[in-house]
């Protein structure tokens, strides 16, 4: 039996609302608070934007998780789209429970435009979490791949 | 086929050190529809904008990636050329491979493989964007400055010159801040109150600007051009249409006990009060936490004595909404806590005082009319020590790493003044380096020093103890090498400087970016230095960063003149990127209306053509001038009718696809 040398890398996706956790993020680099290569962002305007099928899509395309960030509750630039976003991902976490996924693949952060230390901090822990858990294998959809 | 230009922009070495852009470079042009990739220094000059735009017009592209830094940084200097080039601006995608890339990645090989995939994922969606018309919106002319503190007063005063209206919103009963509460100022030692009071004073005769003292800002929303804040109005208890200022009430009120948070807490002030003599709105406030009627019910001494009637024990906040079109902040600042500094013996001995208080000590309208004594038993001190850098440039928990900037030139101005007024007193000056960058700073502590005599030793105190009613200061001498033992009677602590207590809330109600200090970040350190990123936000003072008053009043003055560029502009270009649903899909729920928390959604019956006729079917219809954009009604709607521009369904699952691969 061949033994894998190869640390396994995660494929991380995180949707990142653009007026507080993007900017977050921004913050990370500007201070060097660096986190695992692995995540990559997509930008979106506001966590709302995000359709909990995006998550599933992304988890069928090979993703082994997926993190929303988004403003704290009560300073969401228009107001109250973060509350949709957490009533939105609260469903999807018992779906999830039923599709058989680990819940902890996907997360909820509030990261706002001043913490930078807490994304960096945030992405690092989530890292490591999806590290722990090993590949996704349960939804991915093998005719997307070559 | 669509045609791609990509652009990966070195930045200096800022991504070119952990990110090989020749190889990302490479890498872009074996993508589809990619028909030209070229890296250049830096894509955000003159230089690179031309050849961006060259490019456009050579290769007749449909659409540009240019991987740089934030899109918060530079996305609108590219669409502006892009523009100008004739190609939509809504057709460019920024990959961010300098903040979320080569500056948090140290391994080359792992940022141009992260910077690849970025380029990649930008490259896919920019494939499935659409040409976008932005709309315009109005500027409401009107500024609001959170804070009555110098900076506040000189940004108001300049906005509202230049003939635009100003709100000033302070939270304490008058405008004034820190400074109306020194004594004397450096370099020049002329009277702070005498500068100060009488800007205080135009800004109350400007007929353009508005105080809302004793109130607090307690929510803003909107963006910029547009902002509406709800500004608390917090119950005085007094009338202030009627309040004279005569100030009976203050002299006959019974409960004299409260400390008087003007002279930092040196001596006592009534439950009714105006907080100093040249206080603007020179309004009575009464305290609910010290007032004897309010408390009990019983008392109402002060509605006795007041001719004008101006007393209203009823009196409730009252919440006021007012329209914006840009906001400064100028929060200012406090000293710290010096609780978690016991060796310094701030909290145990009376004789410990910081340099506010010391201020207060030496103020000629202060607790003691200026005559400085020992808090303790009211002698006069003969031997006074300073200690500089207390909780500044530390690496302890309790400590601020950063400099406060002030403390030595003020700490110099105090011991300078004390020789001036005493020169039987003894005065040393402890510290680790002496910082004097400024015009005619430095000639002004070496006069401190020759002219003057105060003692300053280079090295740091270790510990103040009472013995036998006076203080021992244990201390190192750096330079001598040697510990020292001093008697003084008086220890004045440079403490450090902090952001105001209620900076964090209000820079989360502005959704503006602050540090790990809480001070507020500008758009950019050197060119930015007094806007925030978050658009419509200005910085004025120490709300971004420890200053001295004139480095305030000129970085008030910027902020003021950028809201005045802000302010006479009639429109602002609005956001393109809406929500547009497709009517063949929508069937009229109104599901995306509910969850619209602007109201931007509205239904239409419509007729369709459909095989043998024509059908009237309900329609949801998207106002694209009070849309934000913020895609809610994009998730609930259920027929997936409808789509937010800029960021369509097709484009983010674009983007996932292609970081999956």
């Amino acid at each position: 039996m061949q033994v894998e040398n190869k640390t396994f890398k995660p494929t991380i996706v995180a949707f990142c609302c653009n007026w507080c956790s993007y900017a977050g993020a921004d913050l990370a680099g500007s201070a060097r608070l660096s986190y695992p290569a692995e995540v990559k962002i997509i930008r979106i305007p506001c966590s709302c934007r995000l359709n909990p099928m995006f998550i599933l899509k992304a988890f069928q395309r090979g993703a082994d998780g997926v993190i929303l960030c988004g403003c704290h509750p009560g300073d969401c630039h228009y107001t109250t789209g973060n509350y949709y976003a957490r009533r939105r991902m609260t469903t999807l976490f018992s779906m999830l429970n039923y599709l058989g996924i680990e819940k902890e693949r996907t997360r909820v952060e509030w990261v706002s435009a001043a913490e930078g230390a807490k994304f960096s901090a945030v992405m690092n822990d989530f890292v490591a979490t999806i590290t722990a858990l090993g590949e996704n294998k349960k939804l991915e959809d093998l005719r997307c791949k070559k | 086929m669509k045609k791609i230009g990509v652009f990966v922009c070195w930045c200096g070495s800022n991504i070119a050190a952990t990110v090989d852009v020749k190889a990302v470079v490479e890498a872009c042009k074996k993508e589809p529809n990619v028909v030209f990739a070229e890296d250049y220094q830096y894509i955000c000059s003159e230089i690179g904008q031309n050849k961006m735009a060259d490019a456009i017009r050579d290769y007749k592209l449909d659409g540009v990636v240019i991987c740089s830094c934030s899109p918060r940084m530079h996305e609108a200097t590219f669409r502006k050329t892009a523009e100008k080039a004739g190609l939509n601006p809504y057709m460019i995608e920024v990959a961010n491979i300098r903040e979320q890339c080569s500056w948090i990645h140290k391994d080359i090989e792992e940022g141009t493989e992260k910077a690849i995939v970025l380029a990649r994922t930008a490259i896919a969606k920019v494939l499935l964007n659409a040409p976008l018309q932005a709309g315009e919106s109005k500027v409401t002319k009107r500024a609001l400055v959170i804070g009555g503190g110098i900076a506040g007063i000189q940004s108001a005063l300049d906005i509202a010159d230049a003939g635009f209206e100003v709100d000033i919103v302070e939270k304490k009963p008058s405008i004034g801040g820190k400074m109306s509460q020194l004594d004397k100022t450096f370099p020049t030692l002329d009277c702070s109150a005498c500068i100060l009071t009488p800007k205080m004073v135009d800004v109350s005769a400007h007929e353009k600007i508005n105080i809302f003292a004793y109130s607090e800002v307690e929510a803003v929303s909107g963006f910029v051009g547009n902002f509406t804040a709800k500004i608390r109005q917090k119950a005085r208890y007094v009338d202030t249409a009627k309040c004279t200022g005569c100030r009976a009430c203050m002299e006959k009120c019974p409960s004299k006990k409260s400390l008087n948070e003007f002279n930092a807490g040196l001596d006592t002030r009534p439950a009714i009060y105006i907080p100093f003599a040249q206080a603007v709105p020179n309004k009575a406030t009464i305290d609910p936490n010290a007032c004897i009627k309010l408390k009990t019910g019983k008392c109402g001494i002060c509605s006795k004595v007041c001719t004008a009637g101006a007393i209203d024990y009823e009196q409730k906040d009252q919440i006021i909404e007012r329209e914006y079109g840009a906001i400064v902040v100028a929060t200012g600042y406090n000293i710290i806590n010096l609780d978690k500094f016991n060796e310094l013996g701030y909290s145990d001995c009376k004789d410990v005082i910081t340099s506010l208080e010391f201020e207060r000590l030496t103020n000629a309208a202060g607790p003691t009319k200026g005559h400085l004594i020992c808090p303790s038993d009211g002698r006069e001190p003969k031997k006074i020590v300073f200690v500089q850098c207390v909780g500044s440039r530390g690496l302890r928990p309790c400590d601020k790493q950063y400099c406060s900037k002030i403390c030595c030139m003020y700490t110099a101005k105090h011991a300078m003044l004390l020789r001036e007024k005493h020169p039987e007193t003894e005065v040393y000056v402890f510290y680790i380096d002496v910082r004097t960058p400024g015009k005619n700073y430095d000639e002004f502590y070496r006069r401190a020093v020759e002219q003057y005599g105060v003692h300053y030793i280079k090295g740091q105190v270790g510990k103040v103890i009472e013995k036998d009613g006076h203080l021992e200061v244990q201390a190192s001498d750096l330079l001598a090498d040697e510990q020292l033992h001093i008697d003084a009677d008086l220890v004045v602590l440079a403490a450090a400087i902090e952001a105001d207590d209620t900076a964090r809330k209000i820079g989360t109600m502005l959704t503006a970016s602050m540090d790990t200090n809480d001070f507020f970040t500008e758009a950019h350190a050197k060119l930015k230095p007094v806007e925030s990123p978050t658009a419509g936000i200005f910085l004025s003072g120490m709300c971004q960063g420890p200053k001295d008053i004139p480095d305030t009043v000129a970085q008030a003055g910027a902020a003021a003149v950028k809201v005045i560029g802000l302010l006479s502009k009639d429109t602002l270009k609005c956001n393109a990127c809406v929500a547009s649903p497709n009517e063949n899909m929508c069937n009229g729920c109104s599901l995306c209306a509910t969850v619209c928390p602007y109201g931007a959604i509205t239904y239409v019956d419509k007729e369709f053509r459909i095989p043998g006729g024509v059908q009237v079917r309900r329609v949801s219809q998207v106002n694209e001038a009070i849309c934000q954009g913020c895609g809610a009604c994009t998730v609930a709607c259920m027929s997936g009718a409808m789509d937010l521009k800029g960021f369509t369904n097709k484009e983010i699952m674009a983007e996932v696809e292609s970081i999956c691969k």
